[in-house]
Protein backbone atom coordinates (compact mmCIF):
# COMPACT_ATOMS: atom_id res chain seq x y z
CA UNK A 1 0.00 0.00 0.00
CA UNK A 2 1.43 3.38 -1.01
CA UNK A 3 2.17 5.97 1.66
CA UNK A 4 0.55 9.36 2.09
CA UNK A 5 0.94 11.88 -0.70
CA UNK A 6 2.35 15.35 -0.38
CA UNK A 7 2.09 18.11 -2.98
CA UNK A 8 4.17 21.22 -3.57
CA UNK A 9 3.84 24.02 -6.12
CA UNK A 10 7.17 25.34 -7.39
CA UNK A 11 6.70 29.11 -7.13
CA UNK A 12 9.38 29.78 -9.75
CA UNK A 13 7.58 27.64 -12.30
CA UNK A 14 3.91 28.45 -11.60
CA UNK A 15 2.52 30.95 -14.11
CA UNK A 16 -1.04 31.04 -12.82
CA UNK A 17 -2.80 28.81 -15.34
CA UNK A 18 -4.98 27.78 -12.35
CA UNK A 19 -5.64 24.31 -13.73
CA UNK A 20 -4.84 22.78 -10.31
CA UNK A 21 -7.31 25.02 -8.48
CA UNK A 22 -10.00 24.11 -11.00
CA UNK A 23 -9.37 20.34 -10.79
CA UNK A 24 -8.53 20.03 -7.08
CA UNK A 25 -9.84 23.07 -5.18
CA UNK A 26 -9.41 21.17 -1.87
CA UNK A 27 -5.66 20.92 -2.42
CA UNK A 28 -4.66 24.22 -4.07
CA UNK A 29 -5.27 27.89 -3.46
CA UNK A 30 -4.46 31.02 -5.47
CA UNK A 31 -2.90 34.28 -4.33
CA UNK A 32 -4.09 37.76 -5.34
CA UNK A 33 -2.23 37.43 -8.68
CA UNK A 34 -3.81 34.05 -9.40
CA UNK A 35 -0.62 32.04 -8.75
CA UNK A 36 -1.08 28.70 -7.03
CA UNK A 37 0.20 27.24 -3.78
CA UNK A 38 -0.65 24.06 -1.88
CA UNK A 39 -3.24 24.24 0.89
CA UNK A 40 -1.65 23.91 4.35
CA UNK A 41 1.53 21.84 4.41
CA UNK A 42 0.60 20.06 1.20
CA UNK A 43 -0.50 16.79 2.83
CA UNK A 44 -3.13 15.14 0.66
CA UNK A 45 -6.10 13.92 2.74
CA UNK A 46 -7.15 10.31 2.18
CA UNK A 47 -9.52 10.02 -0.76
CA UNK A 48 -8.07 13.00 -2.67
CA UNK A 49 -5.04 11.18 -4.10
CA UNK A 50 -6.54 10.94 -7.60
CA UNK A 51 -7.20 14.68 -7.62
CA UNK A 52 -3.59 15.37 -6.66
CA UNK A 53 -2.33 13.28 -9.59
CA UNK A 54 -4.92 14.82 -11.94
CA UNK A 55 -3.81 18.35 -11.03
CA UNK A 56 -0.17 17.34 -11.43
CA UNK A 57 -0.77 15.88 -14.88
CA UNK A 58 -2.59 18.97 -16.15
CA UNK A 59 -0.13 21.66 -15.10
CA UNK A 60 1.30 23.12 -18.34
CA UNK A 61 4.40 24.39 -16.52
CA UNK A 62 5.19 21.07 -14.72
CA UNK A 63 5.16 23.14 -11.51
CA UNK A 64 3.48 20.59 -9.24
CA UNK A 65 5.48 17.95 -7.39
CA UNK A 66 3.71 14.98 -5.87
CA UNK A 67 5.77 12.86 -3.48
CA UNK A 68 4.93 9.77 -1.45
CA UNK A 69 5.89 9.98 2.19
CA UNK B 1 2.45 57.53 -48.49
CA UNK B 2 -0.66 56.56 -50.38
CA UNK B 3 -2.94 53.85 -49.07
CA UNK B 4 -1.96 51.38 -51.76
CA UNK B 5 1.79 51.86 -51.24
CA UNK B 6 1.65 50.19 -47.84
CA UNK B 7 -0.07 47.06 -49.09
CA UNK B 8 2.44 44.40 -49.89
CA UNK B 9 1.99 42.38 -53.07
CA UNK B 10 -0.24 39.34 -52.71
CA UNK B 11 1.68 36.33 -51.49
CA UNK B 12 2.30 33.69 -54.16
CA UNK B 13 0.59 30.38 -53.35
CA UNK B 14 2.75 27.96 -51.36
CA UNK B 15 4.02 24.92 -53.24
CA UNK B 16 6.88 23.90 -50.89
CA UNK B 17 5.51 24.03 -47.37
CA UNK B 18 8.65 22.77 -45.66
CA UNK B 19 10.94 25.51 -47.00
CA UNK B 20 8.44 28.25 -47.83
CA UNK B 21 5.57 28.11 -45.31
CA UNK B 22 3.04 30.94 -45.09
CA UNK B 23 0.40 31.12 -42.36
CA UNK B 24 -1.70 33.47 -44.49
CA UNK B 25 -1.98 31.00 -47.39
CA UNK B 26 -5.62 30.01 -48.07
CA UNK B 27 -4.77 26.31 -47.61
CA UNK B 28 -3.47 27.04 -44.07
CA UNK B 29 -6.50 29.18 -43.26
CA UNK B 30 -8.89 26.46 -44.41
CA UNK B 31 -7.23 23.42 -42.81
CA UNK B 32 -3.82 23.89 -41.13
CA UNK B 33 -3.65 20.50 -39.39
CA UNK B 34 -2.22 18.37 -42.24
CA UNK B 35 0.27 21.17 -43.01
CA UNK B 36 1.56 21.15 -39.42
CA UNK B 37 1.88 17.37 -39.58
CA UNK B 38 3.99 17.64 -42.72
CA UNK B 39 6.22 20.35 -41.19
CA UNK B 40 6.63 18.41 -37.94
CA UNK B 41 7.67 15.30 -39.86
CA UNK B 42 10.34 17.37 -41.64
CA UNK B 43 11.96 19.15 -38.66
CA UNK B 44 11.26 20.51 -35.16
CA UNK B 45 12.02 23.98 -36.60
CA UNK B 46 11.28 25.04 -40.19
CA UNK B 47 12.06 28.33 -41.94
CA UNK B 48 10.53 30.53 -44.62
CA UNK B 49 12.03 33.53 -46.43
CA UNK B 50 8.61 35.15 -46.38
CA UNK B 51 7.86 37.82 -43.74
CA UNK B 52 11.51 38.99 -44.05
CA UNK B 53 12.57 35.60 -42.63
CA UNK B 54 10.66 33.54 -40.12
CA UNK B 55 11.08 30.26 -38.23
CA UNK B 56 8.32 28.02 -37.00
CA UNK B 57 8.78 25.47 -34.20
CA UNK B 58 6.58 22.50 -35.06
CA UNK B 59 6.76 20.36 -31.91
CA UNK B 60 5.50 20.99 -28.39
CA UNK B 61 9.08 20.72 -27.14
CA UNK B 62 10.45 23.33 -29.58
CA UNK B 63 7.58 25.73 -28.86
CA UNK B 64 8.23 25.33 -25.15
CA UNK B 65 11.98 25.97 -25.49
CA UNK B 66 11.32 29.25 -27.28
CA UNK B 67 8.54 30.35 -24.94
CA UNK B 68 10.84 29.84 -21.95
CA UNK B 69 13.89 31.50 -23.52
CA UNK B 70 13.35 35.23 -23.09
CA UNK B 71 17.08 35.76 -23.44
CA UNK B 72 17.31 34.84 -27.12
CA UNK B 73 13.71 35.58 -28.11
CA UNK B 74 12.03 38.96 -27.61
CA UNK B 75 8.30 39.65 -27.39
CA UNK B 76 8.64 43.20 -28.69
CA UNK B 77 6.89 42.11 -31.88
CA UNK B 78 4.07 39.64 -31.30
CA UNK B 79 2.64 39.38 -34.80
CA UNK B 80 4.47 37.93 -37.82
CA UNK B 81 3.93 40.45 -40.63
CA UNK B 82 5.32 41.41 -44.04
CA UNK B 83 6.96 44.48 -42.55
CA UNK B 84 8.88 45.31 -39.37
CA UNK B 85 8.41 49.04 -38.85
CA UNK B 86 9.78 50.93 -35.84
CA UNK B 87 7.88 50.01 -32.69
CA UNK B 88 5.67 52.94 -31.78
CA UNK B 89 2.66 51.52 -29.95
CA UNK B 90 3.63 49.12 -27.16
CA UNK B 91 1.07 46.97 -25.40
CA UNK B 92 2.60 45.97 -22.04
CA UNK B 93 2.98 43.30 -20.78
CA UNK B 94 2.49 41.21 -23.95
CA UNK B 95 5.17 43.19 -25.81
CA UNK B 96 7.46 43.41 -22.76
CA UNK B 97 10.59 41.38 -21.99
CA UNK B 98 12.20 40.93 -18.56
CA UNK B 99 12.75 42.92 -16.39
CA UNK B 100 9.92 45.28 -17.49
CA UNK B 101 7.52 42.39 -17.99
CA UNK B 102 6.79 41.30 -14.43
CA UNK B 103 5.65 44.61 -12.89
CA UNK B 104 3.53 45.38 -15.97
CA UNK B 105 1.88 41.96 -15.78
CA UNK B 106 1.27 42.06 -12.05
CA UNK B 107 -0.85 45.17 -12.50
CA UNK B 108 -3.22 43.25 -14.75
CA UNK B 109 -3.40 39.94 -12.89
CA UNK B 110 -5.67 40.72 -9.88
CA UNK B 111 -8.70 41.77 -11.97
CA UNK B 112 -8.51 38.47 -13.92
CA UNK B 113 -8.32 35.84 -11.17
CA UNK B 114 -10.89 32.99 -11.17
CA UNK B 115 -12.65 34.62 -8.21
CA UNK B 116 -12.95 37.93 -10.09
CA UNK B 117 -14.39 36.01 -13.05
CA UNK B 118 -17.03 34.40 -10.85
CA UNK B 119 -18.41 37.88 -10.15
CA UNK B 120 -18.65 38.60 -13.88
CA UNK B 121 -20.22 35.23 -14.71
CA UNK B 122 -23.90 36.13 -14.12
CA UNK B 123 -23.62 39.07 -16.54
CA UNK B 124 -22.06 36.80 -19.18
CA UNK B 125 -24.86 34.23 -18.75
CA UNK B 126 -27.38 37.04 -19.25
CA UNK B 127 -25.51 38.29 -22.35
CA UNK B 128 -25.62 34.77 -23.86
CA UNK B 129 -29.36 34.46 -23.28
CA UNK B 130 -30.09 37.94 -24.63
CA UNK B 131 -28.24 36.97 -27.82
CA UNK B 132 -29.99 33.58 -28.16
CA UNK B 133 -33.39 35.29 -27.66
CA UNK B 134 -32.71 37.29 -30.82
CA UNK B 135 -32.42 34.29 -33.20
CA UNK B 136 -33.75 31.10 -31.59
CA UNK B 137 -37.21 31.44 -33.16
CA UNK B 138 -35.62 31.54 -36.65
CA UNK B 139 -34.53 27.90 -36.34
CA UNK B 140 -31.10 28.80 -37.70
CA UNK B 141 -28.38 31.44 -37.50
CA UNK B 142 -24.87 32.37 -38.43
CA UNK B 143 -23.49 31.62 -34.97
CA UNK B 144 -20.25 33.54 -35.61
CA UNK B 145 -22.04 36.75 -36.54
CA UNK B 146 -24.95 36.50 -34.10
CA UNK B 147 -23.47 34.78 -31.05
CA UNK B 148 -19.80 33.87 -30.64
CA UNK B 149 -18.57 37.32 -31.70
CA UNK B 150 -20.74 39.27 -29.26
CA UNK B 151 -20.12 37.31 -26.08
CA UNK B 152 -16.49 38.45 -25.55
CA UNK B 153 -17.13 41.93 -26.94
CA UNK B 154 -19.87 42.60 -24.43
CA UNK B 155 -18.05 40.89 -21.56
CA UNK B 156 -14.83 42.90 -22.00
CA UNK B 157 -16.80 46.12 -22.52
CA UNK B 158 -18.64 45.41 -19.27
CA UNK B 159 -15.33 44.84 -17.45
CA UNK B 160 -13.65 47.92 -18.87
CA UNK B 161 -16.69 50.09 -18.26
CA UNK B 162 -17.23 51.14 -21.89
CA UNK B 163 -20.51 50.89 -23.79
CA UNK B 164 -21.34 47.36 -25.00
CA UNK B 165 -22.90 48.99 -28.07
CA UNK B 166 -19.47 50.19 -29.25
CA UNK B 167 -18.67 46.56 -30.05
CA UNK B 168 -18.78 47.01 -33.83
CA UNK B 169 -15.99 49.58 -33.59
CA UNK B 170 -13.83 47.19 -31.56
CA UNK B 171 -14.35 44.43 -34.10
CA UNK B 172 -13.36 46.76 -36.96
CA UNK B 173 -10.13 47.78 -35.20
CA UNK B 174 -9.22 44.22 -34.34
CA UNK B 175 -9.75 43.11 -37.94
CA UNK B 176 -7.43 45.96 -39.02
CA UNK B 177 -4.72 44.95 -36.57
CA UNK B 178 -4.78 41.16 -36.54
CA UNK B 179 -5.78 40.35 -40.12
CA UNK B 180 -5.34 43.28 -42.56
CA UNK B 181 -2.30 44.50 -40.61
CA UNK B 182 -0.21 41.46 -41.55
CA UNK B 183 0.05 42.78 -45.11
CA UNK B 184 -1.21 46.39 -44.83
CA UNK B 185 0.67 48.64 -42.42
CA UNK B 186 -1.69 51.59 -42.93
CA UNK B 187 -4.71 49.53 -41.91
CA UNK B 188 -2.90 48.59 -38.71
CA UNK B 189 -1.70 52.11 -37.91
CA UNK B 190 -5.15 53.58 -38.56
CA UNK B 191 -6.82 51.04 -36.27
CA UNK B 192 -4.27 51.61 -33.49
CA UNK B 193 -4.73 55.39 -33.81
CA UNK B 194 -8.52 55.21 -33.62
CA UNK B 195 -8.42 52.80 -30.70
CA UNK B 196 -5.92 54.96 -28.80
CA UNK B 197 -8.07 58.06 -29.39
CA UNK B 198 -11.16 56.22 -28.18
CA UNK B 199 -9.52 55.13 -24.93
CA UNK B 200 -7.84 58.54 -24.41
CA UNK B 201 -11.35 60.01 -24.34
CA UNK B 202 -12.40 57.52 -21.68
CA UNK B 203 -9.28 58.35 -19.63
CA UNK B 204 -10.09 62.08 -19.74
CA UNK B 205 -13.68 61.40 -18.60
CA UNK B 206 -12.43 59.37 -15.65
CA UNK B 207 -9.89 62.01 -14.65
CA UNK B 208 -12.89 64.29 -14.07
CA UNK B 209 -15.11 61.57 -12.68
CA UNK B 210 -13.55 58.26 -11.56
CA UNK B 211 -15.64 55.14 -12.09
CA UNK B 212 -15.72 51.64 -10.66
CA UNK B 213 -14.34 49.70 -13.62
CA UNK B 214 -11.12 48.24 -14.98
CA UNK B 215 -10.06 51.47 -16.74
CA UNK B 216 -10.20 53.36 -13.44
CA UNK B 217 -8.43 50.50 -11.66
CA UNK B 218 -5.55 50.77 -14.14
CA UNK B 219 -5.48 54.56 -13.83
CA UNK B 220 -5.18 54.25 -10.06
CA UNK B 221 -2.46 51.57 -10.25
CA UNK B 222 1.10 52.41 -9.19
CA UNK B 223 4.27 51.18 -10.83
CA UNK B 224 7.01 49.36 -8.91
CA UNK B 225 8.43 52.68 -7.66
CA UNK B 226 5.05 53.81 -6.36
CA UNK B 227 4.38 56.30 -9.17
CA UNK B 228 1.11 56.41 -11.11
CA UNK B 229 1.28 54.83 -14.56
CA UNK B 230 1.85 57.14 -17.50
CA UNK B 231 -1.24 57.54 -19.71
CA UNK B 232 0.73 55.87 -22.50
CA UNK B 233 1.15 52.72 -20.38
CA UNK B 234 -2.54 52.65 -19.46
CA UNK B 235 -3.51 53.15 -23.11
CA UNK B 236 -1.15 50.38 -24.20
CA UNK B 237 -2.61 47.92 -21.71
CA UNK B 238 -6.16 48.87 -22.70
CA UNK B 239 -5.30 48.27 -26.36
CA UNK B 240 -3.95 44.87 -25.37
CA UNK B 241 -7.03 43.90 -23.36
CA UNK B 242 -9.35 44.83 -26.18
CA UNK B 243 -7.29 43.24 -28.96
CA UNK B 244 -6.49 40.09 -27.00
CA UNK B 245 -9.84 39.71 -25.31
CA UNK B 246 -12.20 39.57 -28.28
CA UNK B 247 -11.02 37.75 -31.40
CA UNK B 248 -9.46 35.00 -29.36
CA UNK B 249 -12.48 33.98 -27.32
CA UNK B 250 -14.80 34.60 -30.26
CA UNK B 251 -12.71 32.04 -32.12
CA UNK B 252 -12.59 29.54 -29.25
CA UNK B 253 -16.36 29.59 -28.74
CA UNK B 254 -16.92 29.41 -32.50
CA UNK B 255 -14.60 26.43 -33.02
CA UNK B 256 -16.27 24.67 -30.09
CA UNK B 257 -19.77 25.11 -31.55
CA UNK B 258 -18.45 24.10 -34.99
CA UNK B 259 -17.06 20.89 -33.49
CA UNK B 260 -20.26 20.14 -31.57
CA UNK B 261 -22.40 20.88 -34.64
CA UNK B 262 -20.60 18.19 -36.65
CA UNK B 263 -20.02 15.72 -33.80
CA UNK B 264 -23.40 14.62 -32.40
CA UNK B 265 -21.82 12.07 -30.04
CA UNK B 266 -19.82 14.74 -28.18
CA UNK B 267 -22.77 17.14 -28.19
CA UNK B 268 -25.17 14.57 -26.76
CA UNK B 269 -22.66 13.55 -24.13
CA UNK B 270 -22.21 17.12 -22.93
CA UNK B 271 -25.98 17.60 -22.74
CA UNK B 272 -26.34 14.39 -20.70
CA UNK B 273 -23.19 14.85 -18.60
CA UNK B 274 -22.74 18.58 -18.01
CA UNK B 275 -20.18 17.79 -15.31
CA UNK B 276 -17.77 16.97 -18.16
CA UNK B 277 -17.67 20.63 -19.21
CA UNK B 278 -14.37 21.54 -17.49
CA UNK B 279 -12.53 18.68 -19.25
CA UNK B 280 -14.35 19.34 -22.52
CA UNK B 281 -13.43 23.02 -22.53
CA UNK B 282 -9.75 22.17 -22.05
CA UNK B 283 -9.87 19.59 -24.85
CA UNK B 284 -11.58 22.02 -27.24
CA UNK B 285 -8.92 24.59 -26.31
CA UNK B 286 -6.21 22.06 -27.10
CA UNK B 287 -7.62 20.79 -30.37
CA UNK B 288 -8.70 24.19 -31.73
CA UNK B 289 -6.34 26.61 -29.99
CA UNK B 290 -7.03 29.94 -31.62
CA UNK B 291 -3.89 31.94 -30.84
CA UNK B 292 -0.51 31.88 -32.59
CA UNK B 293 2.02 34.28 -31.11
CA UNK B 294 5.37 35.53 -32.35
CA UNK B 295 8.87 36.23 -31.11
CA UNK B 296 11.86 37.98 -32.64
CA UNK B 297 15.25 36.23 -32.58
CA UNK B 298 17.71 38.52 -30.77
CA UNK B 299 20.78 36.27 -30.47
CA UNK B 300 21.98 33.18 -32.28
CA UNK B 301 21.06 29.92 -30.54
CA UNK B 302 19.69 26.44 -31.20
CA UNK B 303 16.18 25.11 -30.65
CA UNK B 304 15.73 21.34 -30.45
CA UNK B 305 19.14 21.10 -32.12
CA UNK B 306 18.24 23.44 -35.00
CA UNK B 307 20.29 26.63 -35.49
CA UNK B 308 18.29 29.87 -35.18
CA UNK B 309 19.69 33.22 -36.34
CA UNK B 310 18.89 36.82 -35.39
CA UNK B 311 17.02 38.99 -37.90
CA UNK B 312 14.27 36.42 -38.16
CA UNK B 313 10.85 36.31 -36.59
CA UNK B 314 9.38 33.17 -35.01
CA UNK B 315 5.83 32.02 -35.61
CA UNK B 316 5.12 30.62 -32.16
CA UNK B 317 2.31 28.22 -32.93
CA UNK B 318 0.75 27.02 -29.70
CA UNK B 319 -2.00 25.44 -31.85
CA UNK B 320 0.58 23.27 -33.66
CA UNK B 321 2.26 22.35 -30.35
CA UNK B 322 -1.10 21.16 -29.07
CA UNK B 323 -1.43 18.76 -32.01
CA UNK B 324 1.97 17.11 -31.41
CA UNK B 325 1.44 13.33 -31.03
CA UNK B 326 4.66 13.07 -29.00
CA UNK B 327 2.90 15.09 -26.30
CA UNK B 328 -0.73 14.08 -26.70
CA UNK B 329 -1.91 10.54 -27.55
CA UNK B 330 -4.49 10.72 -30.36
CA UNK B 331 -3.46 14.34 -30.83
CA UNK B 332 -5.55 14.69 -33.99
CA UNK B 333 -8.74 13.51 -32.27
CA UNK B 334 -11.02 15.42 -29.94
CA UNK B 335 -11.26 13.23 -26.83
CA UNK B 336 -13.99 15.16 -25.06
CA UNK B 337 -13.12 13.76 -21.60
CA UNK B 338 -9.31 13.77 -21.98
CA UNK B 339 -7.88 13.50 -18.47
CA UNK B 340 -4.23 14.44 -18.93
CA UNK B 341 -3.99 17.66 -20.87
CA UNK B 342 -1.03 20.02 -20.47
CA UNK B 343 -2.11 22.02 -23.50
CA UNK B 344 -0.45 25.35 -24.27
CA UNK B 345 -3.47 27.22 -25.68
CA UNK B 346 -2.76 30.13 -23.32
CA UNK B 347 0.97 30.01 -23.84
CA UNK B 348 3.80 28.71 -21.67
CA UNK B 349 6.15 30.60 -19.38
CA UNK B 350 5.99 34.23 -18.29
CA UNK B 351 3.63 35.35 -21.05
CA UNK B 352 0.77 33.03 -19.99
CA UNK B 353 -2.39 34.76 -21.24
CA UNK B 354 -3.53 37.21 -18.58
CA UNK B 355 -7.14 36.64 -19.63
CA UNK B 356 -7.11 32.84 -19.52
CA UNK B 357 -9.56 32.68 -16.62
CA UNK B 358 -11.88 35.10 -18.42
CA UNK B 359 -11.67 33.11 -21.65
CA UNK B 360 -12.41 29.83 -19.88
CA UNK B 361 -15.38 31.30 -18.07
CA UNK B 362 -16.78 32.83 -21.28
CA UNK B 363 -16.31 29.59 -23.22
CA UNK B 364 -17.90 27.49 -20.49
CA UNK B 365 -20.86 29.80 -20.07
CA UNK B 366 -21.39 30.35 -23.80
CA UNK B 367 -21.41 26.60 -24.54
CA UNK B 368 -23.53 25.74 -21.48
CA UNK B 369 -26.20 28.34 -22.21
CA UNK B 370 -26.27 27.39 -25.90
CA UNK B 371 -26.69 23.67 -25.09
CA UNK B 372 -29.48 24.43 -22.59
CA UNK B 373 -31.48 26.36 -25.18
CA UNK B 374 -30.37 24.60 -28.40
CA UNK B 375 -29.29 21.04 -27.51
CA UNK B 376 -29.64 19.84 -31.13
CA UNK B 377 -27.95 21.70 -33.99
CA UNK B 378 -25.90 20.98 -37.09
CA UNK B 379 -23.98 22.73 -39.88
CA UNK B 380 -26.31 24.27 -42.45
CA UNK B 381 -25.49 22.50 -45.75
CA UNK B 382 -26.76 25.57 -47.63
CA UNK B 383 -24.12 27.80 -46.01
CA UNK B 384 -20.35 27.86 -45.86
CA UNK B 385 -18.07 27.92 -42.82
CA UNK B 386 -15.22 30.41 -43.27
CA UNK B 387 -12.14 30.90 -41.07
CA UNK B 388 -10.12 33.96 -40.06
CA UNK B 389 -6.63 34.39 -41.47
CA UNK B 390 -3.31 34.64 -39.69
CA UNK B 391 -2.76 35.17 -35.99
CA UNK B 392 -6.06 34.07 -34.49
CA UNK B 393 -7.99 31.15 -35.99
CA UNK B 394 -11.70 30.61 -35.67
CA UNK B 395 -14.92 30.53 -37.71
CA UNK B 396 -16.02 33.90 -39.07
CA UNK B 397 -19.14 32.46 -40.69
CA UNK B 398 -20.79 29.54 -38.95
CA UNK B 399 -24.23 28.80 -40.41
CA UNK B 400 -26.15 26.42 -38.15
CA UNK B 401 -29.58 24.77 -38.28
CA UNK B 402 -31.37 24.04 -35.00
CA UNK B 403 -33.27 20.88 -34.11
CA UNK B 404 -32.76 17.24 -34.96
CA UNK B 405 -31.83 16.30 -38.54
CA UNK B 406 -34.68 14.58 -40.40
Amino acid sequence: MAGKLKIRVDQDKCQGHARCKSLAPELFDLDEFGNAHEVGDGSVPAGLEDKAWLAQSNCPEIAIEVTEE
Amino acid sequence: MSDSASIMPEHPPVTDWINDFDHTDPAWTEDPFPIWEKLRAASPVVHTDRFLGCYMPTTYQAVKEIAYDTDHFSSRRVIVRDVRPEITAKAPPITSDPPEHKPAKQLLLPPFTPDAMKKLEPRVRAICNELIDEFIADGKCDAAARYTKHVPVRAIAHMLGIPEKDGDLFIKWIHGILELGIKDDNALMEAVKEMTGYFAGHLEQRKKQPTDDLISTLMKAKDKDGNPLADEHVLGSLRLLLIAGIDTTWSAIGSSLWHLAKTPADRERLVKEPELMPLAVEELLRAYSPVTMAREVMKETTVSGCPVKPGNMVLLSFPAANRDPAMFPDADKVVIDRKENRHAAFGLGIHRCVGSNLARMEMTVAIEEWLKRIPDFRLDPAGKVTWSEGTVRGPRQLPLLFGKAN
